[in-house]
């Protein structure tokens, strides 16, 4: 089947996917990313979703907010499932349906990470989406693996002894780019040109494909929900996040910040890292600094980042929106 | 027909390819392995056509074979015990989303104290879950209740999840001469699977939203009653077999010798064939014993159970698990049912990690239960076999 080139968001369907009328938050990252990669995945699609916000906004009988076929059933398996309804597709004769599944942070850096890499490792024909908010917001913004140094959240709370999480976010890229597959990507949804062509790629390639989206999330990150893309743009643009493919081996920086800005700017529109002192901060920006190193080979300076303690003590322990 | 001399867990491999299964997601675990291993060999061999899918685990196994049944393939897999425990998350989702996929589980028991000797500790709590579930005496016997399993799931009345369970290493490692019958005879008795609803872009649906409790209850309720309704669907499907292959096992319940018994031990399993021994023998001495072949505990036949207990004066319940600080769960089930039936009923718990149920040990069992006629206020459950004695 000949697709037609995605370059840019001009080229993008207006058929919808995902319908309005879910159940997401005003501002809401995640709902923001599959939006828009439904929109280039279009109509030959089969989702499977695991235990995540997403199943929850989206799937609460008797309505459904997927115009695709739909499928949920647990938290850790998103991996196996999209491989067994691929391999049926394949016995069945059915050719050019993508299958993906589109997992939660908790879904894929932790539970699920066994399942995910054995279909890496397989290298089954299907597409795995993780919708990265840095924590488990479904059950009410616990820490996962893919929380930041520093962050708040009600299992890394800011206490008088442990102030927020202490352990910088795992790198799960190199983890699935470890298995070899042919294509994978980072996201961001403040970047809408380099989103849409990485998912057209994603589509088009064969055998399993990545695509890692940061997703901020108003009550998870304590932000405002008119700052949601603001707030995705700073994250690339202080090397908290890196717009990156690896495309059969071929790995690509996609947008390179002209200078990295300190962190604190990133930092200061959330909520859940107000509570972090100078020393915090030094540490999470010399962490940025030597990923980028790492990862590119490239010295970068660290930006200046003279903050102040901030004094004001900070209650963050209000209900949670989204219940367990 | 072909014959061949196999142990069960090839026996089902055999059923699983006659019945030309299209996904076999798989893992090992002992003593299930033979099964996965002859489907991968018949799989690369070209002697069966369908994709062999090893996963990195049980739970990933099930969670595979839901999505290929789910987007219309027929799926098989097997496990046993830890891995059966592993996939206990996914089991639910499996009847709710009115899925057939057939799994044999081969008995064993549960840590700990470890063990991969036959007991029924792994599969007994699964009956909860919402699958059917049928044990099995031979390796004939598991061969065509694979075919059969996969007819009774996949028929529109029912649309259910099979668990085929075979006892550890007393069935599975032990070869029987097995008839295998012909592909066409198979073809025949066993057509094309046709899904009720089916992933398909062209037709989207919405498999297992999640359901407020304005809801939930209903589908609890539908569920309950399909499973009640697959009965007539198993014994139909039995007699239909039996028509082609001359093999008949009794759909939901058979019997042994039980028209004018008055004791009779209800069993499940192997221990069957020791207790069909010892039925014999107290015959042969004049006594009136008969024996109760329980096939599926999920549909549980009580009313059936019901009819086949009327003229006895006294029944044992052979169980191969425990419900600690209780009574094994077969006799729960069957003292369930037979509460107003007014005979006494009494507990055989035996062969517990795998331990041997010799003859004398069935023996022994009979005689209790004779003991127990007419007598309502005995013991009601009895250790067989136990070092010390009980
Ligand atoms: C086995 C299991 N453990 C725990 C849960 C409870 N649970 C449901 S969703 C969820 C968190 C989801 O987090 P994530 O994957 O990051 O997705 P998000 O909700 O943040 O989009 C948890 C812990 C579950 N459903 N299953
Ligand atoms: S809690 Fe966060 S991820 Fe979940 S719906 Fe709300 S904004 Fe989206």
């Amino acid at each position: 089947m000949q697709e037609k080139e995605i370059r840019t968001i001009k080229d993008l369907s207006r058929e919808e996917f995902l319908t309005k009328g879910h159940g997401a938050c005003p501002g809401c990252g995640v709902a923001v990313a599959v939006k828009n990669i439904a929109r280039v995945l279009g109509k030959n699609t089969i989702i499977y979703v695991p235990a995540s916000c997403l199943i929850v906004f989206t799937a609460l009988y008797p309505s459904s907010a997927f115009k695709w076929p739909f499928l949920y059933t647990a938290f850790e398996n998103t991996g196996a499932v999209i491989s067994g309804i691929k391999a049926a597709l394949e016995r069945r004769g059915k050719q050019g349906v993508t299958v993906v599944g589109m997992a939660g942070d908790g879904g894929t850096f932790d539970i699920g990470l066994q399942a995910l890499s054995g279909a890496a490792e397989r290298n089954d024909d299907v597409l795995y989406v993780c919708l990265d908010n840095e924590a488990y917001m479904n059950t009410g913004i616990q820490r996962s693996g893919a929380t930041p140094f520093g962050a708040w959240t009600t299992t890394s709370p800011v206490g008088k002894k442990i102030q927020g999480k202490r352990e910088f976010k795992k790198d799960l890229d190199a983890i699935v780019a470890a298995h070899g597959v042919p294509y994978m990507a980072t996201l961001s949804i403040a970047h809408p040109n380099d989103f849409v062509r990485k998912v057209q790629k994603a589509k088009i390639t064969n055998g399993f494909r990545f695509l890692h989206v940061l997703c901020p999330c108003v009550p998870g990150w304590r932000s405002e929900a008119s700052k949601t893309v603001a707030i995705a743009r700073l994250a690339v643009e202080t090397g908290m996040w890196t717009l990156y493919e690896i495309d059969h081996g071929v790995e690509k920086l996609t947008y390179k910040p002209r200078e990295l800005v300190p962190v604190k700017e990133y930092l200061q529109l959330q909520g859940r890292f107000r509570h972090m002192g100078e020393d915090d901060i030094e540490k999470l920006q010399n962490w940025i600094c030597e990923k980028w190193r790492n990862q590119f080979y490239e010295e970068v300076p660290v930006p200046p980042c003279k903050l102040e303690k901030v004094k004001k003590e900070l209650i963050l322990d209000e209900d949670p929106l989204h219940g367990p | 027909m072909a014959m061949k001399v196999i142990s069960a867990d090839h026996a089902v491999a055999y059923g699983a390819k006659l019945s030309r299964v299209e996904v076999v997601p798989a893992f090992p675990i002992t003593p299930q392995t033979l099964i996965v291993e002859l489907l991968a060999e018949l799989i690369n061999d070209g002697e069966l056509d369908a994709h062999f899918m090893p996963v990195e685990s049980e739970h990933s196994a099930m969670s595979a074979a839901i999505g290929a049944s789910a987007a219309g393939a027929r799926t098989f897999t097997a496990t046993s015990s830890q891995g059966l425990a592993l996939m206990h998350e996914m089991l639910y989702a499996v009847p709710q989303n009115r899925l057939p996929i057939v799994m044999a589980n081969v008995n064993r028991s549960l840590g700990a104290a470890s063990g991969i000797w036959v007991e029924y500790n792994d599969s007994m709590p699964e009956r909860e879950s919402g699958w059917l579930q049928v044990y099995i005496e031979d390796n004939q016997e598991a061969l065509d209740m694979i075919i059969q399993a996969y007819r009774i799931a996949e028929d529109r009345n029912v649309m259910l999840p099979i668990m085929v369970c075979l006892d550890g290493f007393v069935l599975s490692h032990t070869v029987e001469r097995v008839d295998l019958p012909d592909q066409n005879l198979v073809d025949s008795f066993l057509p094309k699977f046709r899904p009720l609803h089916v992933l398909d872009p062209d037709e989207p649906v919405t498999m297992n939203p999640i359901a407020p409790p304005e809801y939930a209850m209903e589908m609890r309720y539908q569920l309950d009653r399909a499973i009640e309704g697959a009965k007539s669907v198993i014994n139909a499907v039995d007699h239909e077999y039996s028509s082609l292959t001359s093999r008949s096992y009794g759909g939901l319940i058979d019997s042994y010798h039980l028209e004018d018994a008055e004791i009779a031990l209800l069993t499940l399993g192997t221990v069957t064939s020791t207790a069909r021994a010892v039925v014999d023998y107290l015959r042969a001495k004049g006594k009136k014993a008969g024996l109760i072949k329980l096939r599926f505990i999920r549909p549980f036949p009580a009313e059936e159970l019901k009819l086949f207990v009327r003229d006895l004066k006294a029944l044992g319940v052979f169980d191969r698990s425990l419900s600690f600080n209780g009574y094994g769960p077969v006799f729960t089930e069957v003292r369930n049912a037979l509460y107003q039936e007014g005979i006494p009923i009494t507990n055989h718990i035996a062969g517990l990690g795998g331990r041997d149920v010799s003859f004398k040990e069935a023996l022994e069992m009979f005689q209790v239960i004779e003991k127990n006629a007419g007598n309502e206020k005995g013991m009601v459950c009895y250790w067989h076999g136990l070092r010390g004695g009980s």
